[in-house]
């Protein structure tokens, strides 16, 4: 068996291994009984213009209420100049140095620019920021995160808001292996609990979702249904599966079979 | 004088930043970017805008 260890962000412990995003629910107070039914510790935020000042401050009231820890994101930025302004406010407005690093290269699939997400995330640690980048399934351009001085990074599983799931679970094992102290989150794409469940099997540290539980039937119930999927993907994981085999071969002993013919 | 703020054009009232944002309604949390550039609050009070100047106003919201 292997050993449990708390997660861990830039030298802070968490219990739970299942960050959860705050938009798209269809009122404030299931995005709130959300988010305790996740278990969540961990809670993500943005920033935009708005036409009303006071729904700011209200948003932010729900939020700090929750107690958790707050992860802003530069969601819907597509350059590095982006990027790194709209990090600069989200520390100023959120007080903290954490950083979901999100810059978009594609807006057909959402895409991160792999490039300029590089660029951004080497400007944005020489600021002092702890940057959590958002992402391909890109073994180099994860070594190169790595190299820059991240401590967490979050490869996508598929493109945000689609729910299929992990789309390349080789590409994903193969950065697991090759990056085995890394804090490993898979961000974005999940649809359904058995999707994060594969991703802690296969010893990621956490899952961030968002829409697989907002835009589920009943968010709530579906947030309870993620944080016993993480928790059975976590143990699964520390259990170490058996190996697979490619020939059957029978669990029930064949010693003392009746009616065996010689 | 005008000057585009949150994305429209309007009439620059003040060349002052803090004094502007606070006339446009400015409530705490925000954070204020001139020209695509961050200007911590504290800078606020010390900065002058000019004619076409582009400024953002950003406060909180949900995000995934």
């Amino acid at each position: 068996m292997r050993e449990d260890t708390p997660l861990t962000i830039y030298g802070e412990t968490f219990s739970s291994r299942l960050l959860i995003g705050s938009a798209l629910y269809p009122s404030p107070k299931i995005m709130q009984e959300s988010i305790v039914a996740a278990g969540s510790e961990i809670v993500t935020v943005s920033l935009r213009r708005q036409n009303s000042v006071s729904a700011g401050e209200d948003f932010w009231q729900l939020i700090k209420d929750t107690g958790l820890t707050v992860l802003p994101n530069t969601a819907g930025c597509h350059s590095v100049k982006e990027v790194v302004t709209l990090a600069k406010m989200c520390r100023e407005v959120f007080a903290t140095d954490w950083i979901k690093l999100e810059l978009i290269g594609d807006e057909y699939n959402l895409q991160p620019d792999p490039i300029a997400l590089l660029e951004a995330t080497d400007i944005l640690l020489n600021d002092g920021f702890k940057v959590l980048p958002y992402c391909t399934d890109d073994l180099v351009l994860c070594q190169r995160l790595a190299a820059l001085g991240c401590e967490v990074l979050m490869p996508w599983g598929a493109p945000i808001g689609t729910g299929k799931g992990l789309l390349n679970p080789y590409n994903l094992k193969t950065i697991r292996e090759r990056l085995p102290d890394m804090t490993l989150i898979v961000d974005a794409g999940l649809g359904l609990p058995s999707h994060a469940c594969q991703a802690l099997e296969m010893g990621y540290d956490a899952v961030l979702l968002n829409s697989a539980i907002a835009g589920a039937g009943c968010p709530v119930l579906m947030a309870k249904a993620f944080s016993h999927a993480v928790s059975a993907g976590r143990s699964a994981f520390l259990a170490q599966a058996m190996p697979e085999k490619e020939v059957a071969a029978p669990s029930t002993p064949t010693m003392g079979m009746p009616f065996w013919h010689q | 004088m005008k000057v585009v703020f949150n994305g429209k054009t309007t009439q620059l009232t003040t060349p002052n930043l803090r004094e502007f944002i606070l006339a446009k309604g400015a409530k705490e949390p925000f954070a204020v970017a001139v020209n695509g550039e961050f200007v911590p609050r504290s800078q606020c009070a010390e900065t002058d805008l000019k004619a076409g100047d582009n400024i953002d106003l950003l406060s909180p919201i949900q995000g995934g």
